[in-house]
């Protein structure tokens, strides 16, 4: 436990000094939301309607792009290796790896959003189960998206490949995100059934890209 | 304690680095592996650490501690350092330390390699020797006794290079063994030598 | 001569060269049959001669899905078994599965043009082909991109495994958001009951299509196989010239 615990804090650490880690993931997530309106035209109830799917994909992008950092430093600099040969379950470091990751991404996207959402029209006492979406879903988004890390890791291609791996394993999670926040919204159907299959989908998510990755990392590195 | 390696075969991209390897190496001593570039010192080395598969052969800690990976008994020192340049030393090898389980004070880690000054410093400000007496400073902190060393005296000066031979003087004396990679002289007076690339 | 003999590649190349003729020979003959068949099929009283697209694009989708529980069933052989020839034919189902998803896809956009007035609605089914052929096309990425073949093969291994479990979930997951988004589904191709007269050319065709399958999995191994052992000829070149 106290294993886990160090690396916690050694990765969060690392995300707020290097690469301003929460600050850049929330300063993209602003930056997408300022562009959607370049290309759409300030129609405000445009805005309004597609504003939890805007934010849903920005809040996607933004999470891959740490993503490639989270074991390719490890990997460059021989942590890695030493990472792997200890008696820590490397699931569960990698886990470990993913929760910081989260914290230091993923959380802060979701601590921006009710105000992005006010950018975008969205209605007022809808932010909150729009965020309480975002809360939900975007654990899910790290721990897949840990999957196409390890993969690419192992190949030594970052970036694109990375993205072209994970994203359409996102597709349930940002579909029923979605859905449950336009649920929250003005929605025909409620909120409850598709925030809970998102739920499902991260706690699931939880089990199955720690098990993944670690097979990505024993496999292609040996 | 022993470690004994029987016929072992490296194989690295369909390509075979090394076949038929065996030795032993006994508590308290160590065996140094030379040959030329390619010849496969560090597969060698990563293999005994299970970070590469073992094509054939068999590997086994005779004494170590039952059911227990060579992997997790070893300490790997390899060409990299493992250290996070935005971190300071302390944070480097608190974390190694914390990590690996051992509730050892650091101070006198970074003692036994003069890194105490530069203790509150990011290892980024380090010279490529302090950065590699850091990361032996984390093999001592942490006690295991396999040592698996790839060109230990790599990056370091004459002084240090001395101080590298008390501590694994030290640590072969305490029954420990050590396996290091080397193009030369390691400074350890009675260590066997294996050399791979011989056809 | 066990199965087990079979992993030996050069047995196993034996062995293709001798089944391959009679292969092509049958699959053939099959489509013949099947087109033949479907050709003749009576026509649908509303959309008239154009559902004979069905004949090609649902045993496309199907084997579409076939490629990819071969590809998980190799990966299993790679990761688990270390069987020789595993990560060969996983390897040789990646392009073929991704060739028929694209198949269903296109003859899919075809049939909906006469159908529904444009080439893309974004309905259920071919919607999760969709995603399906951006998993075959990451796979595929994954060979390409890797340097060394191994582990390009057993990273590949791995997404096809993830594959298999989230492609239910993928499915379940559009499928909601098709019925989400249209709350009265209009025409869905592929449609619920089949007519009978229908139903045996379109296994015919599924049968020729699934011939097809193995007929080029067998032939695209035999070539991996084949350009594997040049490599390895190469590399032994290089090594004898170091030497």
């Amino acid at each position: 436990m106290n294993s886990l615990a160090a690396i916690l804090v050694r990765d969060m650490r690392l995300a707020v000094r290097v690469g301003g880690g929460a600050f850049m993931g929330a300063l993209f997530f602003l930056i997408v939301i300022t562009m959607t309106p370049f290309a759409i035209g300030p129609d405000l109830a445009l805005l309004a309607r597609i504003g939890p799917a805007i934010l849903w994909l920005g809040a996607l992008l933004a999470s891959l792009l740490a993503l490639d950092r989270l074991f390719a430093t490890d990997y460059d600099d021989g942590s890695l290796d030493l990472l792997m040969m200890s008696e820590v379950p490397l699931e569960l470091t990698v886990a470990a790896k993913a929760l910081a990751h989260w914290l230091t991404t993923g959380l802060p996207l979701v601590v921006v959003a009710p105000l992005l959402g006010l950018m975008l029209n969205v209605d007022m006492h809808a932010l909150g189960w729009l965020t309480l979406t975002l809360a939900a879903g975007t654990p899910a988004l790290t721990f897949i998206g840990l999957i196409g890390a390890a993969l690419s890791v192992a190949l030594r291609r970052g970036g694109l490949l990375l993205a072209v791996l994970v994203l359409p394993l996102t597709v349930p999670v940002l579909i029923f995100g979605v859905a449950a926040a336009n649920a929250a919204i003005a929605g025909p159907t409620p909120f409850g059934p598709a925030f809970t299959i998102l739920c499902a989908l991260s706690l699931a998510s939880l089990v199955l890209g720690p098990i993944a990755a670690t097979a990505a990392l024993r496999h292609g590195l040996e | 304690m022993e470690l004994q390696a029987e016929g072992l075969t490296c194989s690295r991209g369909g390509r075979e680095v090394f076949r038929n390897v065996s030795f032993k190496v006994p508590a308290g001593e160590a065996l140094i592996v030379t040959g030329r570039n390619g010849a496969g010192k560090s597969s060698l080395l990563r293999m005994i650490a299970g970070l590469v598969r073992i094509a054939a052969g068999r590997l086994s800690l005779d004494g170590g501690t039952a059911d227990t990976l060579i992997a997790e008994q070893a300490h790997y020192l390899g060409h990299q350092d493992a250290m996070k340049p935005s971190l300071t030393v302390s944070e480097n090898l608190q974390f190694w330390t914390r990590f690996l389980g051992s509730r050892s004070d650091i101070g006198a880690a970074l003692e036994s390699l003069d890194l105490a000054p530069l203790a509150d410093l990011p290892a980024a400000y380090l010279s490529a020797g302090q950065r590699r007496r850091l990361s032996i400073a984390r093999i001592v902190a942490v006690s295991r006794p396999v040592w698996l060393l790839d060109e230990p005296t790599s990056a370091l000066d004459a002084p240090s290079q001395s101080r590298l031979s008390d501590i694994m003087r030290d640590h072969l004396a305490g029954g420990g063994l050590i396996v290091a990679a080397a193009h030369g002289a390691i400074g350890l007076e009675r260590a066997r030598e294996l050399k791979l690339g011989v056809a | 001569m066990a199965v087990i003999d079979i992993a030996n590649p050069t047995r196993f190349l034996r062995i293709v060269d001798r089944v391959l003729p009679w292969l092509i020979a049958a699959t053939i003959v099959v489509f013949a049959i099947g087109l033949y068949r479907a050709l003749n099929a009576p026509d649908d009283y509303q959309q008239g001669a154009t559902v004979k697209i069905m004949f090609l694009h649902v045993p496309a989708a199907w084997l579409g899905m076939f490629g990819w529980a071969v590809m998980s069933v190799a990966a299993l052989g790679t990761l688990v078994w270390r069987h020789p020839l595993a990560d060969v034919s996983g390897k040789a189902a990646a392009p073929i599965g991704a060739a028929f998803t694209f198949i269903c896809l296109v003859t899919g956009s075809l049939w909906g043009r006469p159908t529904w007035g444009t080439y893309w609605v974004w309905d259920a089914r071919l919607t999760s082909m969709l995603v399906l052929l951006l998993l075959y096309l990451g796979v595929l990425a994954l060979y390409w991109t890797a340097e060394e073949p191994g582990r390009g093969a057993r990273a590949a291994a791995i997404l096809s495994l993830v594959g298999a479990v989230n492609l239910p979930i993928i499915k379940f997951s559009v499928d909601w958001w098709n019925t989400l988004h249209q709350p009265a589904s209009v025409f869905r191709i592929g449609g619920s009951a089949i007519d009978p007269s229908l139903l045996t050319p379109l296994l015919i065709m599924a049968l020729a299509f699934t011939l097809l399958f193995v007929t080029l999995h067998l032939a695209v191994m035999r070539n991996e196989i084949l350009r594997r052992r040049v490599r390895s000829m190469r590399l032994m070149q290089a090594q004898e010239a170091h030497a």
